[in-house]
């Protein structure tokens, strides 16, 4: 089947395309205006005097264009996206159609307050969705994304410090956490340091206390972290870390495992960022936007930036200047209040599930993860023994002598027409697998990846190198050249040379 | 070229003279793959032992090589710049990273020397 040659390079639905700009053909539009009459070029040295280099292109082909582009997606519209950390789950459609209503999707972030209220009650309501599931008493809904709302909380932190007159220096950020938290902190204008994980994949609690002093700005933990486990000294850790007079900044990624269980305001944590396209189904993965909001404690709330929500007598108002209320905030994070059209898919989501669904869907989530769990860990290796949450980890030991990488099986999930998992990520594992199923895959979802997943191991047992190494083989570009794409780049289409020259 | 010192983060020091040329060990550059960037510190900044110095990014990681001495960068190998592949041919040799001066001698003695290098990777496996 692979060896057949066609004509157009076209493999029957699968359409092989140009970049859009080889497309190009001088005169060809959409929409043909007349030239305007003689007027008065009022832009000065911003004037045009040459193209712009658009392509010519009629409407039909541009539609085609990206429809085809498209259909080389893999998506969770699509089938199974197990990728770990990224809780890729189905985004029901109702939370689209709330968030196309005209007077939620038509509305601008500069009209008058009086002619918003119901944003503004979208808002205040999903805040307070926010404020009940972690047990924190301030929202801060302006965060673009998840790194963006840990820079946020860092903030509110270091806000919190100054006022004291003790900025401090050092952020600790466990192996087991999330990668963007050091990098984070470092924007923050921190020193970051490492604290080692146990044999159980946890947060080594005698390192931490060890290394807590005044110097210590904060601490940043991932919980449920990214093996998938539960910190369960994460209150003790807190507490430690109140007592040596720093904050808890806990990544809120993996939320979805404890959505309705734990209450993160419980374990004594100051700030945490969620993301809401993860664990509240707004769409992302390439379609977007993200938005991560951050909960703070009552000791940073007076911190918490702007602008925000306060309800005042029957309506609404937003904060939008310091000096408002009697807080301190420390200025804004974006421009305007956050990414609204993803609040409104959120809230949906949440009143659409009710309290007890979202409890119901965490249950869920760590249920997938554990059936996988027990479905391959006679076959692969189990970095760490015991229940997961809602994502399991594996790591390479298995694939050892047989000339497999984790890389090499990951290219052969693509032919059996599935998402790979995350690879090599967490580090403090050896080619690491980490498989995310979340509440969205039913039974026969689960089986069919833990089926195919045993039959490449068992092909990886018996050494079937070749076949590794020449996956995928039925996607439309064989494997790709990593390693000259990273030391290479090519970023942009340029002309080729002639036409250049003749311009 | 006198016998290398190792670190437990895998970088290897030469020693030469009151410099010591640094980089990451054949090991470190087969764990991580093909590097594709590496980013060198500048010339004249002074590090403390264990103070992050660079930064090498492959196809899989990105990981930091740390000061094995405390001392001052005098030279950096700007071939990496062009060609990080260097590291993953020629790990202990043209993939070099730094030279840093030797501010205590005695630092050195707390470096591993091949033999204790070799047991400590293979407690890793």
């Amino acid at each position: 089947m692979t060896d057949v040659v066609t004509l157009t390079g076209n493999r029957g639905l699968d359409l092989e395309e140009k970049l859009i700009f080889e497309q190009d053909k001088a005169g060809r539009t959409a929409v043909d205006l007349p030239e305007p009459e003689r007027h008065d070029n009022r832009l000065g040295p911003a004037r045009r005097t040459r193209p712009i280099g658009l392509p010519g292109l009629s409407e039909p082909q541009v539609v085609r264009h990206y429809v085809r582009m498209s259909r080389n997606n893999y998506a969770i519209d699509a089938g199974i996206y197990p990728l770990g950390s990224c809780t890729m789950k189905h985004n029901p459609r109702l939370n689209e159609k709330m968030a196309r209503q005209p007077g939620l999707a038509d509305i601008h972030p500069l009209q008058p307050q009086g002619t918003v209220q119901g944003a503004f009650a979208l808002m205040h309501e999903l805040a307070h969705w926010l404020a009940e599931l972690t047990g924190m008493p301030a929202v801060a809904l302006s965060p673009a994304a998840g790194a963006h709302g840990e820079l946020t909380g860092l903030m509110a932190i270091r806000s919190a410090l100054e006022a004291r007159g003790d900025a401090r220096r050092v952020v600790l950020v466990p192996e087991s956490a999330h990668g963007t938290n050091p990098a984070s902190a470092h924007m923050c204008g921190y020193e970051i340091e490492s604290v080692a994980a146990t044999a159980r994949g946890r947060v080594d609690l005698a390192a931490m206390k060890a290394r807590l002093a005044p110097d210590v700005a904060a601490v940043m933990i991932t919980n449920p972290n990214t093996c998938g486990l539960f910190e369960d000294d994460m209150a003790e850790i807190s507490a430690a870390v109140h007592a040596a007079g720093a904050f808890v900044y806990c990544d809120g990624a993996n939320f979805n495992a404890i959505v309705g269980r734990v209450r993160p305001g419980d374990l004594g944590i100051d700030a945490m960022h969620l993301n809401l396209h993860k664990t509240f189904s707004t769409p992302h993965g390439g379609g977007g936007p993200g938005a991560g909001p951050v909960t703070l404690s009552k000791a940073l709330a007076p911190f918490a930036p702007l602008p925000y929500v306060v309800r005042e007598g029957e309506g609404f108002r937003l904060v939008e200047q310091a000096g408002e209320t009697g807080a301190h905030p420390y200025g804004r994070m974006k421009g305007f209040h956050g990414q609204f059209g993803v609040f409104v898919r959120a809230l949906s989501y949440m009143m659409s599930m009710g309290s007890d669904g979202l409890r119901q869907a965490s249950a869920d989530a760590v249920l997938n993860a554990n059936y996988l769990r027990a479905r391959l860990q006679g076959t692969m290796s189990l970095s760490y023994e015991g229940p997961c949450m809602h994502e399991v980890l594996f790591d390479d030991h298995f694939l050892a002598d047989t000339g497999v990488s984790t890389l090499d099986f990951a290219k052969a999930m693509i032919d059996e027409g599935v998402h790979p998992m995350t690879m090599y990520f967490p580090l403090i594992v050896h080619g690491a697998f980490l498989i995310e199923p979340t509440e969205t895959e039913g039974r026969a979802s689960l089986d069919l990846l833990a089926d195919l997943m045993l039959g490449l191991a068992k092909r990886a047992k018996a050494k079937e190198v070749a076949f590794f190494k020449d996956s995928p083989k039925l996607a439309p570009r064989r494997r790709l050249d990593e390693t000259r794409a990273a030391r290479n780049p090519v970023l942009r289409w340029m002309p080729p040379a002639p036409k250049a020259a003749a311009e | 070229m006198a016998s290398l010192k190792y670190t437990d983060q895998h970088e290897w020091v030469a020693v030469d003279g009151d410099t010591a040329t640094v980089g990451i060990t054949d090991y470190a550059q087969g764990q991580l793959g093909d590097v594709v960037f590496v980013e060198l510190p500048d010339e004249g900044k002074s590090f403390a032992m264990g103070d992050q110095a660079a930064v090498v990014e492959s196809v899989k990681a990105a990981a930091e090589v740390y000061a094995p001495i405390s001392g001052e960068i005098v030279e950096v190998n700007e071939a990496l710049n062009g060609k990080p592949e260097l590291v993953n041919e020629d790990a202990i040799g043209d993939g070099w990273f730094f030279k840093i001066s030797i501010d205590d001698e005695t630092e050195l003695d707390s470096l591993m020397d091949e033999k204790e290098y070799r047991e400590f990777v293979k407690g890793l496996g």
